[in-house]
């Protein structure tokens, strides 16, 4: 099995634009993409039950391998890493072509990713490198169980509907956050992981599997706001004051 | 000859989504505003009513992608119909409402044409006969103006209340409509979908709630929901979370707000340290009155609100409880 993870900026990191308006500076905290960490998880205890190899990969530059050190703390067998900050910025057919150069040697049973990223939330990744690799998919996935003959995976529909979908090996599928509950490393895993192999893979390696950009962020910017937003300030009990009055006169609800 | 803007509607068992007279108001304004022309295509199996529904808006053709290969949706046989389709016409853009469908069929559809979607966009902008398409970023921190760099058709998919469904035009009269010659061999369709089924009876129906109390992830521990659901019961209304604490199990998948749960309007929505994730905004920016409360100052439910309180939320609901009792009590 392999995991696909992505690096983004911790949740409630606070966002700098860079000076050209077309990304974010680089000096923020970063943590593992929340659905990736839920599809190494459901890698992992497909592991547990049924044997096999759990492989992690990830494209960023070298901060980004500490997503892999991570992953190989909680479980995963080896790592590979696209070692370079050109992968940053890349749209997700070039990084979905990226992934698979780097992978071509390699002879998976199943592919796991989030379903979407924190950062760019193409949502679309995982679903390109199933086509790419002429591999069946399906998305949006909070159960797989292994038959006979293939899978057995519930994907998740919208406003509370769901659906179980049979399909062969070997697959591509985008795991939905909640599909299990995390774990955390332990202090041997920790250990462990320092001999663990990590592969790494340069630019220069899959730079001809990729392509020109097929689309271009050409400004990135503060929304604007949609409405008056009045801020309430001061100490708690004078917000709380201020709240219940608006409750009560303006909202109407006391 | 004009350009030609393409929507692909969807329907499932039948029935169209709702949310595609969106796609079809934005592929409206978006005709209105370059002078291209607006097509329509359905796509599934016995289409013909969903198909004379939608010729009756203000476009100039509708395409009937019509198979038994096409029920149930499978994603092989969705992209390859389309891929047909497209192939024999020259669409410049092709717009798509963003459902989990759509995101389950389009990046395939789009791979396999060598061709790139612009996906979850709420907007775009014509900038001197230039189209850009406005998406979020970071979670609705930033916003980011997206350009394509590759040959038509490009694909944009919408994300649901980016456009309202309500002012789609009529047409003057009934556009004509088209069945397009498929050929779907039974052998490429890889995946078995079984009958779709919700999991539970839905116990609570936040959609009927006059007030809502929702938790984000700032609510911290799973016993500190009780201090939320004091100050849900005692405005009389119900209380609700976004996905994080549903999964955590700390309340019930049926009181999730936002894109994988339930949908929401109610008088008033009262947001205890939710950050604004994009699937939780659509599932309650049709709240008549949001407040949030959240000790990011750059939390994107800020965005929305029409009172934004930045503190922590442990301080401001405890004596917030006691003002109200107080209000409730009378002068």
């Amino acid at each position: 099995m392999l995991v696909c993870m992505k690096q983004v900026p911790q949740k409630d990191a606070p966002l700098k634009l860079n000076e050209s308006g077309t990304w974010i500076r680089e000096d923020v905290s970063y943590e593992v993409n929340e659905p990736d960490a839920y599809a190494l998880e459901e890698a992992l205890r497909q592991k547990e039950q049924h044997g096999g190899e759990v492989v992690v990969i990830t494209s960023g530059p070298a901060r980004a391998a500490q997503v892999l050190r991570e992953a190989l703390a909680k479980g995963a067998d080896r790592a590979i890493h696209l070692d370079d900050k050109a992968f940053v910025d890349l749209d997700a057919c070039n990084t979905a072509r990226a992934l698979q150069a780097a992978i071509k040697e390699e002879n998976f049973d199943l592919i796991l990713t989030g379903l979407q990223s924190d950062d760019y939330g193409y949502a679309q990744t995982g679903v390109i490198l199933a086509e790419l690799l002429g591999w069946p998919h399906a998305t949006i996935i909070m159960q797989i169980e292994k038959r006979d003959a293939g899978i057995r995976v519930k994907r998740e529909l919208e406003a509370g509907y769901f659906q179980y979908v049979d399909m062969p090996l070997p697959a591509v599928l985008t795991i939905q956050s909640g599909i299990n509950k995390l774990r955390y490393a332990t202090l041997i895993g920790i250990k462990q992981a320092k001999n663990k192999p990590l592969r790494k893979v340069a630019l220069s390696e899959v730079e001809s599997a990729m392509g020109e950009k097929l689309q271009r962020i050409e400004r990135l910017y503060v929304p604007q706001k949609l409405k008056n937003t009045e801020v309430l300030e001061g100490a708690a009990g004078s917000i709380a004051k201020k709240l219940a009055e608006k409750l009560r006169n303006e909202v109407r609800v006391l | 000859m004009p350009e030609t803007i393409l929507v692909v509607v969807e329907q499932r068992e039948g029935k169209l989504n709702r949310v595609s007279w969106e796609t079809l108001t934005a592929g409206q304004a978006i005709a209105a505003d370059t002078g291209w022309q607006l097509e329509a295509a359905v796509v599934g199996s016995g289409t013909a009513a969903i198909a004379a529904e939608v010729a009756g808006k203000k476009l100039t053709k509708v395409h009937a992608l019509d198979s038994p290969q096409l029920e149930p949706y499978t994603p092989d046989s969705y992209a390859l119909a389309l891929k047909q389709f497209l192939s024999s016409q020259s669409m410049k853009l092709v717009l798509l409402p963003h459902t989990y469908q759509v995101r389950d069929f389009v990046p395939k559809l789009a791979t396999s044409m060598g061709r790139t979607v612009i996906s979850d966009a709420i907007g775009y902008k014509n900038e001197n006969g230039r189209l850009l398409f406005t998406r979020q970023m970071f979670q609705g921190k930033l916003s980011a103006d997206v350009s394509f760099a590759s040959q038509a058709p490009w694909f944009v998919t919408f994300q649901n209340g980016s456009f309202r469904g309500d002012q789609v035009t009529a047409g003057a009269g009934r556009a004509p409509v088209e069945t397009v010659k498929l050929d779907i061999p039974g052998n490429i369709i890889r995946n078995q979908p079984q009958p779709v089924f919700k999991e539970a009876k839905q116990a609570v129906d936040l959609g009927q709630a006059e007030i809502i109390v929702a938790v984000g992830r700032g609510i911290k521990e799973q016993k500190n929901i009780e201090l939320a659901k004091q100050l849900a019961e005692v405005l009389g209304g119900e209380l609700a979370a976004s996905r994080p604490i549903c999964d955590s199990g700390w309340l019930p998948m049926d009181r999730q707000i936002g894109s994988s749960g339930q949908t929401v309007a109610p008088k008033l929505y009262l947001a205890l340290g939710i950050s604004g994730a994009i699937q939780h905004i659509v599932g309650m920016k049709g709240a008549r009155t949001i407040i949030a409360i959240n000790k990011d100052s750059e939390a994107p439910i800020f965005e929305i609100s029409d009172y934004a309180v930045v503190a922590n939320l442990f301080d401001v609901v405890p004596p917030l409880i006691e003002e109200i009792r107080k209000a409730k009590a009378g002068p």
